[in-house]
């Protein structure tokens, strides 16, 4: 793996959004060194999936300034070219892997179109492949349409689609949440070994605490639309400061759980 | 609590499944596959599975409420009663009273443009011809025993949270003084802490009302968390049941034991997960022998040819796995 | 999905699965259609000569289904009016369904000022009858198939536009739409590459529909002595020259074209309300 660096791919500062009287997402600052993974961890309503949003473009932010390799991410493109460099720095794999993709359309179209767009002059048969390859799935799959695919195989196309762009950043939004167990492990196997073989840096926005234990270096922990707690994962989870992420570490089910104690803690935040 | 397991001849379950099969038009194998599970009076029980395994169509089988061309052979009995050859009137008996059903999605169980007070009383107004009075005075009650007031009554489903909504199902759920509570993912849809919450509550709700829980999750770290008993499944087939505590500390089938390898744990300190390679054979491919054969690396000869049986686990009778290597796995608790 | 196609609800006995009366539509459609495009080869006689001396004849070798009362071949007209017919809905339905299309989508994907711009503006035509903007266009424009085409088509707009607006509203929530913006797509892009195909079936489904409506409005005009010129062969102007034969004791002339209209428009709805049902049933 590349030894995370200084540079930083990924640099928020400030981030701010409402939704009429609601603080989304308030003030939120953090940082993704190149080749590294941060992860963002909350509960439904956390601001967490709006600050994703916002970062791939989807959601505007009121304030706050996003910097990706050090250069400042307009929040309005003008024309293609702008719409393209702005592709290339953030990328996206959704929660669902059954509507991230549209039905109508074959693994290898999916990929081509992506490839159409963005590197209009190599071999796209050839890079398809090496995609497909990467992501763990044989070249029979380019002309698989997504309902004859299963879940976890599904996942892999939309990450596959997503490293077509050749993008600094990825987000991930959830992605293996809506997969069974052990497919999730080999999803979470391939994310590692993509970062080993490449500089890409992990944004992995999840409420999963195993999930961000195994491929992050950082974690944020989010409540109400403000940073909670901010380290190094081992740190964070290992001995946790804000009573908030204790309790999320006390919810994850394990035997001798007591969800009596943890439900009275709830409340008692 | 726990009611011993060697004797399900004597002492009927409040739910007995007994070598369920449940076939569909078009697949080639059996979706269920002789499936036996019992849950006692009071206890609870977690079926654990990853989609497509028959969890939820099993625990769907105690109502009767079966796929469109289902073909079954085996029974299901409820308190004594088969239910898969019930007449509707016994079925709708069934289905208000002795036995009530908690969804994954509250949101998309609940009727939007219906208050909450009318969603908890129809059920029992509709069959017992309760007063309006009381059937609310019951609502009331149970809206207490799950932690909310009763302003919740004149509310619509879309004006409280996800979590609340939950708890309104399993008063819901209450409503009619079931034998039995089929909870079919209840806490998947809700956050953790929330999710500790409506589990905390369940469990209460069991010790109050001494109501018989079927669990249905594919989350195995939360089902060895709360229940007496679990039965993992794969395939159609039940795989390994066993004590939670037991099962979980000392898996005897490989696939209990790789799916507690493959989840991300908090205790766990980076590295790769070890996955299962692979994914669970299709309805279309007929299986000769173990259904994990191709994932698992135990596999021999013997595990393409013929189906194992569930056989009990040396020492510990409760406790049985259906692997023909099940004694490779002895000692290796940790996984 | 909140999308509703536009339909009439007492068809449902008809349209049931394996139902035969839906494949003799089928075929009466697929009949209509290529009498219209082979009628030139196939009429007997000039639709327009007149024969004074056979006027008001009944059924004859010479001619099968009789003679209307200025002398006219009523078969040579039926043929020859099936593409009038047909062609002014096919107009109606391709302009109502492509502006439909374009304006519901434009309403749902660029939301806000826009989307209640647009669909205030067609909502505005639906309370306004179909028949008397094309009565007032017509009276405007004259004579002729152009005026009363745009007026139904204007008509027949909003229907398209509301579904396509529901239904590009539903697509439009869908992440894969967002997984092609997040890549560099343009909107335009996504809508013509994905959003438009996958509710095309929905939106063909309902221009069938259409189809039968326009062309009852389309014959209603004509029977009024709107739209179509005086000579060309049309079902509604049949109807119209034949009213005075009907009082003569002779009905056949009025009658067929009459039978024709009613079995055609029956005919598209069936066919178009199955294809509708198919498509609503079909799971993603």
């Amino acid at each position: 793996m590349p030894e995370p660096t200084d540079v930083k791919v990924l640099e928020v500062s400030g981030l701010r959004r409402s939704f009429g009287a609601v603080r989304a997402v308030d003030d939120v600052s953090f940082a993704v060194p190149e080749g590294g993974s941060l992860g963002i961890v909350g509960e439904s309503g956390s601001g967490k999936t709006t600050a994703a949003r916002i970062i791939v473009g989807l959601e505007r932010a009121d304030a706050g300034e996003i910097r990706v390799r050090g250069r400042s991410r307009t929040p309005r493109v003008r024309g293609r070219a702008q719409r393209l460099a702005r592709a290339r720095e953030v990328q996206m794999v959704f929660q669902d892997p059954y509507l991230s993709l549209d039905p109508r359309t074959s693994v290898g179209a999916v990929l081509r179109e992506t490839l159409r767009l963005h590197f209009p002059h190599i071999d796209h048969g050839r890079r398809v492949r090496e995609l497909l390859d990467q992501v763990g799935l044989g070249s029979r799959a380019a002309e698989a349409l997504p309902r004859r695919l299963s879940g976890g195989q599904r996942q892999r196309v939309a990450i596959a689609r997503a490293l077509a762009v050749e993008p600094a950043v990825l987000v991930l939004d959830e992605a293996v949440a809506a997969l069974d167990v052990s497919v999730q492990a080999q999803i979470l196997n391939l994310l590692a070994d993509i970062r080993e073989r490449t500089p890409i840096g992990y944004l992995f926005i999840t409420h999963d605490l195993g999930v961000v234990r195994c491929v992050t270096d950082d974690v944020i922990v989010m409540r109400r639309g403000r940073v909670v707690e901010a380290g190094a994962t081992a740190d964070v989870l290992g001995g946790p400061r804000h009573p908030y992420t204790r309790l999320l570490m006390d919810s994850v089910p394990r035997p001798g759980w007591d969800p009596e104690r943890i439900a009275a803690a709830r409340r008692a935040l | 609590m726990n009611t011993t397991m060697n004797a399900p001849a004597t002492q009927a379950g409040t739910l007995d499944i007994r070598g369920l099969r449940l076939t569909l038009p078009g697949t080639a194998r059996p979706v269920l596959d002789g499936v036996d599970l019992t849950v006692a009076p009071g206890e609870t029980v977690s079926l654990v599975g990853e989609s497509g395994s028959g969890k939820t169509l099993t625990s769907r089988s105690a109502l009767c409420l079966l796929p469109p061309g289902a073909v079954t052979e085996g029974t299901v009995r409820v308190n004594g009663d088969d239910v898969l050859t019930a007449d509707a009137d016994r079925l709708r008996a069934l289905r208000t009273g002795t036995v009530a059903m908690v969804f994954q999605d509250p949101r998309a169980a609940l009727n939007p443009l219906r208050r909450i007070g009318d969603f908890l009383t129809e059920g029992v107004r509709a069959t017992r011809t309760a007063a309006r009075a009381r059937a609310t005075a019951r609502a009331t009650e149970l809206l207490g025993a799950v932690g909310l007031d009763d302003t919740v009554l004149r509310k619509y489903p879309g004006q409280v949270s996800g979590g609340m909504l939950q708890r309104v199902m399993i008063a819901a759920a209450l409503m009619g003084e079931p034998a039995l509570l089929l909870a079919d993912e209840p806490t998947t849809a809700l956050d953790v802490t929330t999710q500790a919450e409506v589990v905390a509550l369940l469990a209460r709700l069991r010790e109050r009302f001494a109501t018989a829980l079927l669990f249905v999750t594919h989350d195995l770290d939360l089902a060895a968390a709360i229940s007496d008993r679990v039965y993992v499944m794969y395939a159609g087939r039940i795989a390994e049941h066993g004590p939670a505590k037991q099962l979980f500390e000392h898996p005897r089938h490989p696939y209990t034991a790789a799916l507690l390898a493959s989840t991300p744990r908090l205790e766990r300190t980076g590295g790769r997960l070890s996955a299962i390679e692979g994914r669970p054979p299709g309805l279309s491919t007929a299986l000769t022998g173990c259904a994990f054969a191709a994932r698992c690396p135990l596999a021999t000869e013997v595990c393409d040819e013929r189906p194992p049986e569930l056989r009990p686990v040396p020492g510990h009778p409760e406790h049985r796995a259906a692997c023909h290597h099940s004694e490779l796995l002895e000692g290796s608790a940790d996984a | 999905m909140t999308a509703v196609l536009t339909r009439r609800p007492g068809l449902s006995g008809i349209r049931a699965a394996g139902s035969p009366l839906h494949l003799i539509c089928l075929a009466l459609v697929v009949l209509v259609v290529t009498a219209a495009v082979l009628a030139p080869w196939l009429v007997p006689h000039d639709p327009n000569v007149v024969d004074l001396g056979s006027a008001l004849a009944g059924t004859s070798a010479d001619h099968p289904l009789g003679v209307d009362a200025a002398g006219r071949d009523t078969l040579s007209r039926l043929l020859l009016g099936a593409r009038t017919s047909l062609l002014g809905p096919l107009e109606v339905v391709a302009f109502s369904t492509l502006a439909g299309v374009a304006v519901g989508t434009a309403a749902a994907w660029r939301g806000g000022r826009l989307d209640s711009l647009l669909s205030r503006s067609t909502e505005l035509v639906f309370a306004f009858p179909g028949m008397l903007l094309a009565i007032l266009i017509i009276s405007v424009y004259g004579e002729g198939l152009l005026a009363p085409v745009i007026a139904l088509a204007i008509a027949y707009l909003p229907y398209v536009s509301r579904l396509t607006r529901s239904l590009v509203l539903a697509e439009r929530a869908r992440p894969y739409v967002s997984a092609y913006r997040v890549q560099g797509h343009s909107a335009l892009q996504i809508c013509l590459r994905h959003v438009l195909p996958n509710i095309a079936p929905v939106v063909l489904a309902q221009a069938t529909i259409n189809f039968g409506y326009a062309l009852m409005d389309l014959a209603g005009l004509s029977f009024l002595g709107l739209g179509i010129p005086a000579l060309t062969p049309d079902w509604g102007r049949m109807v119209f020259d034949g009213q005075t034969a009907v009082q003569h004791g002779y009905p056949l002339s009025a009658i067929l074209p009459c039978v024709v209209i009613v079995l055609t428009v029956v005919a598209f709805n069936v066919v178009g309300e199955r294809w509708a049902d198919r498509v609503a049933r079909r799971d993603r």
